[in-house]
């Protein structure tokens, strides 16, 4: 962690990642690196794959990766193997589709925990 | 696990018994402390799991009124906007600072959320547009949202790093509770057998020498006995073979004077 605090990454349709942008929580770096991918209709799988592991395990400036829930979708693998404390990955809902707890993955695994008292 | 007769491999004496009790104790107290932490552990596990759903919850409904927000100000500012923020990232205002918080030993890193200033400049340039009140309505609405997302974040991470810390804990606490101590334990009943074993024999073997060194006594007693008897008798025997000879030449038994009985005859020379 350095002394002027960590960065915020997002990954998510463009909306949500303008909202984002908005609120002040973009970034580009020296090397013309950004925190942030907006996934369109041409992204692939693997331009998010990329860009999650990069977020998550390359860049140590970064400590909390939001991504919306229909993306997160789309590589639910890397999410669900991502185990570390740091950075902390959260699932977000994005503009169309409503939240759906279930999908989440730490949620699932909270809702597990508590017995189904705390799911949905 | 077979536990049943398990034991470390050891000599057993004393100083070794004294050792492995030693061990023990410490193996015990380590299961009481270790138990403890755990017990605090997912105390505080519980609670995050419980602030954890809620803060869900409440984003869920953060989040659906900063898009809201968004869409108000696209709807009244055109695409102009959304361009002019795309075009105008450059350096983050918003960062998000770690600080650790101290859990019965485990460190758990802490988000706050942080605004840095000078963001006034970028802000006026999307006013310039259309809908500048509605952009900075939805400007206030995403960094509610990002305060709610590093709560939530913060609380996330303690969520994993108890976890593991948790799981660790446990583990250490049934590897001393099935493992060690009764290992250390079979040790120990193992010693005290292997002691008590020898303390027996040592026992018997005395007995065993005492009982031989009795008949060795009694033996030279009674040899003694008879040699006594026998010489007690012989002397008998002798005496009275004396008194005999005694009383036949006096003539008047045993104990006569031999300068009354006999004539004398003097001597000439």
């Amino acid at each position: 962690m350095n002394e002027e605090g960590s960065l915020m990454a997002v990954i998510g349709d463009e909306d949500t990642v303008t909202g984002f942008l908005l609120a002040g929580v973009g970034h580009i770096d020296e090397r013309q690196r950004a925190n942030y991918l907006i996934v369109g209709e041409r992204t692939t799988e693997s331009e998010i794959a990329d860009a999650f592991k990069a977020f998550t395990t390359q860049r140590d400036d970064i400590a909390v990766v939001l991504i919306t829930q229909v993306v997160a979708d789309r590589i639910r693998f890397l999410v669900e193997a991502h185990a570390r404390a740091i950075p902390s990955v959260l699932e977000i809902p994005d503009k169309e589709n409503p939240y759906r707890p279930e999908a989440d993955s730490v949620l699932a695994r909270v809702s597990h925990l508590l017995g189904g008292e705390g799911g949905a | 696990m077979s536990s049943a007769g398990a034991r470390l491999n050891v000599t057993p004496t004393v100083t070794t018994l004294a050792v492995i009790k030693s061990r023990l104790a410490g193996a015990q107290r380590g299961h009481r402390l270790l138990k403890k932490k755990a017990d605090a552990l997912t105390l505080r596990y519980r609670g995050i799991l419980r602030d954890i759903v809620e803060a869900k919850r409440k984003l869920a409904t953060s989040m659906r009124d900063a898009h809201f927000a968004w869409t108000r100000a696209k709807y009244a500012g055109g695409d102009a906007v959304k361009h002019a923020v795309l075009d105008g990232v450059d350096r983050a205002n918003v960062r998000v600072m770690a600080h650790e918080d101290n859990v019965a030993g485990v460190k758990i890193p802490k988000f706050t959320c942080r605004k840095c200033g000078a963001d006034e400049r970028r802000m006026e340039l999307t006013g310039l547009a259309r809908g500048g009140a509605r952009v900075r309505e939805a400007k206030a609405s995403y960094g509610e949202a990002i305060g709610l997302l590093s709560e939530l974040a913060s609380l996330q991470t303690a969520f994993v790093t108890l976890d593991e810390a948790i799981k660790t804990t446990n583990r250490r606490v049934n590897a001393l509770e099935n493992y060690v101590t009764p290992r250390l334990q079979n040790t120990v009943k193992y010693i005290l057998s292997e002691l008590d074993e020898l303390e027996r024999e040592e026992f018997f073997r005395l007995k065993k020498v005492q009982a031989k060194k009795k008949k060795d006594i009694e033996e030279t007693e009674m040899m003694e006995a008879e040699e006594e008897k026998r010489i007690t008798q012989a002397v008998d025997a002798e005496l009275r073979a004396f008194g005999d000879v005694i009383g036949g030449e006096g003539g008047r038994g045993a104990g006569g004077n031999l300068i009354e009985s006999e004539h004398d005859e003097d001597l000439l020379f």
